[in-house]
């Protein structure tokens, strides 16, 4: 029987950096809960001997030669940017971690 | 919240407990391409000109690896003896931090490319440790963040932060030993010993310089203590980037005496991660350590598998280089130098100048004075690598050649150096512009001598009284009448025999 806690979904918030109130808490655990046991029916079916899937594809080794292509400009790469300074992405102060 | 830990005297603490350590080393390859994009990886790039939808985690990208990256990681994992997977995924480390764009980072997890390996350090006593590898595996670097309106440019205090993502995409190797036991006493120096192999096997194969000052290697260092004689590990702490040899040393020591006192107090040890301060050689706390679960790994949809056939993990096994330390040992023996020499040399950085020196035709003892002499104060006193000077060993070659032959003794052999240094040309050409040649012409060197006797009277008396030791004054004054070109040894000969004396 899958099931996903309260606590679970607020760790998984905070994993997240989403900022979630008690009754969100609540009714995402809820919500989770369906989709959880949703997926979980796909083991009824798949048993031991179909093998988890990562890729549909039968492909392995699609490499690239180490050759260097034209990046974008900074003006590009900056263009989706809600704030920038010294031709550097601008964020918030980030707290609590180094 | 500080808490201050009194630290226990390192030899006490070993009396008491037996230290446990893990290495973790990041060494960004010296690809000419990031991991997944074509984005160039050259240094000192202005922000933000290296980066492209795929590293900026632009939706709808796709990655692809490159594939001098993989060949390096297959490399490094067989140099260190290490198993090559036959198959092997990327995965999704999943975080949120503005230094990597995707929200995420891609490594492996429980899949890595190169496992179960070892590695054998040899201590400065000689003694031969094995380090044992749990894993070598891909990922890639993050972005680089500066802080902004904190006192010290640190993260406490920041107003906001900027970052530039032409570091993100780089390609990592991470290489993590299994726990390494029974080291006790010279569990610093074994972590020293090994992170220093490790960046001589880097650079032997070629992958990447593995520069410590630069970041091209960091170093983690995790740490806990057990009572002696017991099995079971303690809780450990994770020293993130320390990044020099000799700071790896120190954060071990460090940790050693703060873990003891926790212990001895009492305390327990909180699984966290510190961060390590040049300064003092000390660490403090950082944040408590996300268990892996957190970081909610999962395969890598954008990339396939890798699966390096076994024909091409043989063919790459073939073209491994001898490594240091077999190579250091038979060099050791075939210039006869002791191991303490041998680690000056090492620690000069002059192995290979010394080889390519010798290989150009110099004899060795030559090839290593002039790169530990002259050479490694010009590069102490401008701050450089010593193979980042502007000399080749087949100039040192050609200098010593020189004075092999008698054409300089060693003072003019110095001045070639200088002027080979100053930018002024080949040794050849140096010596030519400059002047500097033996004066080996007796009738020149006659005269001078015959000068300088003239000159100091006083002293040609006391050497015809006997006073043989007196002639250093007159040989001194010939070689500044002779701008030091004059062979000293010969200049003695020729005093002594016009003064009638016995050398």
């Amino acid at each position: 029987m899958p099931g996903i806690t309260r606590e679970e979904v607020a760790h998984l918030a905070r994993l997240a950096r989403l900022e979630l109130k008690g009754e969100e808490l609540d009714h995402f655990a809820g919500q989770l809960d369906d989709i959880i046991g949703a997926v979980a029916r796909v083991s009824e079916v798949a048993d031991q001997d179909v093998p988890p899937t990562s890729h549909p594809l039968p492909l392995t080794n699609v490499m690239r030669a180490d050759e260097v292509r034209p990046s974008l400009t900074p003006a590009q790469a900056l263009s989706g940017a809600p704030a920038q300074e010294q031709q550097r992405f601008k964020v918030p102060q980030i707290l609590g971690e180094d | 919240m500080t808490v201050i830990t009194e630290l226990v005297p390192f030899d006490e603490a070993l009396a008491t407990y037996d230290p446990v350590m893990g290495l973790e080393v990041h060494v960004e390859l010296g690809t000419r391409t990031k991991m997944f994009c074509g984005c160039s990886t050259e240094l000192g790039a202005d922000p933000n000109t290296q980066t492209c939808p795929v590293c900026l985690g632009l939706p709808g990208a796709l990655p692809v690896v490159n594939a001098i990256g993989v060949e390096s990681a297959i490399k490094i994992g067989l140099a260190l003896h290490c198993e090559i997977a036959e198959w092997c995924r990327f995965a999704r480390k999943n975080y949120f931090y503005p230094d990597m764009p995707k929200n995420f980072q891609t490594s492996q997890y429980d899949e890595p490319i190169a496992f179960n390996g070892y590695l054998d350090v040899q201590l400065e006593d000689g003694e031969v440790f094995r380090v044992e590898i749990e894993r070598a595996h891909m990922e890639e670097d993050t972005g680089k963040s500066t802080h902004v309106g904190g006192a010290t440019g640190r993260i406490h205090g920041a107003s906001h932060s900027l970052l530039d993502y032409n570091r993100a995409g780089i390609p990592l190797i991470e290489i993590v030993t299994k726990p390494i036991t029974g080291a006790g006493a010279r569990a610093p120096e074994v972590a020293k010993a090994y992170v220093a192999e490790l960046r001589e096997l880097i650079r032997a194969l070629g992958v990447s310089e593995a520069r410590m000052e630069m970041g091209q290697m960091r170093c983690d260092v995790n740490l806990s203590l057990r009572p002696n004689g017991t099995e079971k590990f303690g809780t450990r702490s994770e020293t993130k980037n320390v990044n020099s040899l000799r700071s790896v040393e120190r954060a071990v020591r460090y940790e050693i005496g703060r873990h003891a006192g926790v212990l001895d107090a009492g305390g327990t040890i909180i699984q966290e991660t510190r961060h390590f301060h040049e300064d003092d050689g000390s660490t403090t706390s950082g944040r408590v350590k996300e268990e892996a679960e957190d970081y909610r790994y999962f395969p890598e949809p954008d990339l396939v598998p890798v699966a390096p056939s076994r024909e091409w993990v043989e063919e790459l096994r073939a073209t491994l280089p001898e490594l240091p330390r077999v190579r250091r040992n038979r060099l050791r023996e075939e210039w006869g130098v002791t191991e303490l020499d041998m680690q000056s040399i090492l620690n000069a950085g002059a192995v290979d100048l010394i080889v390519a020196t010798t290989e150009a035709g110099a004899d060795s003892a030559s090839a290593r004075k002039w790169w530990l002499g002259e050479l490694a104060r010009s590069a102490n006193e401008s701050g450089r690598p010593l193979d980042a000077l502007p000399i080749t060993p087949a100039q040192v070659a050609r200098v010593s050649e020189l004075v092999a032959s008698g054409d300089l003794n060693d003072k003019l052999a110095r001045q070639v150096i200088e002027g080979v240094l100053a930018g002024e040309g080949d040794p050849d050409t140096v010596v030519e512009k400059r002047g500097l040649k033996v004066v080996s012409d007796e009738g020149a060197l006659g005269t001078a001598v015959d000068e300088a006797i003239a000159a100091n009277g006083a002293i040609a008396d006391k050497i015809r009284g006997g006073k043989v030791a007196a002639a250093g004054a007159l040989v001194g004054a010939v070689m500044k009448a002779t701008r030091g070109q004059a062979d000293a040894a010969r200049v003695r000969e020729l005093i002594l025999e016009r003064l009638g004396v016995e050398g």
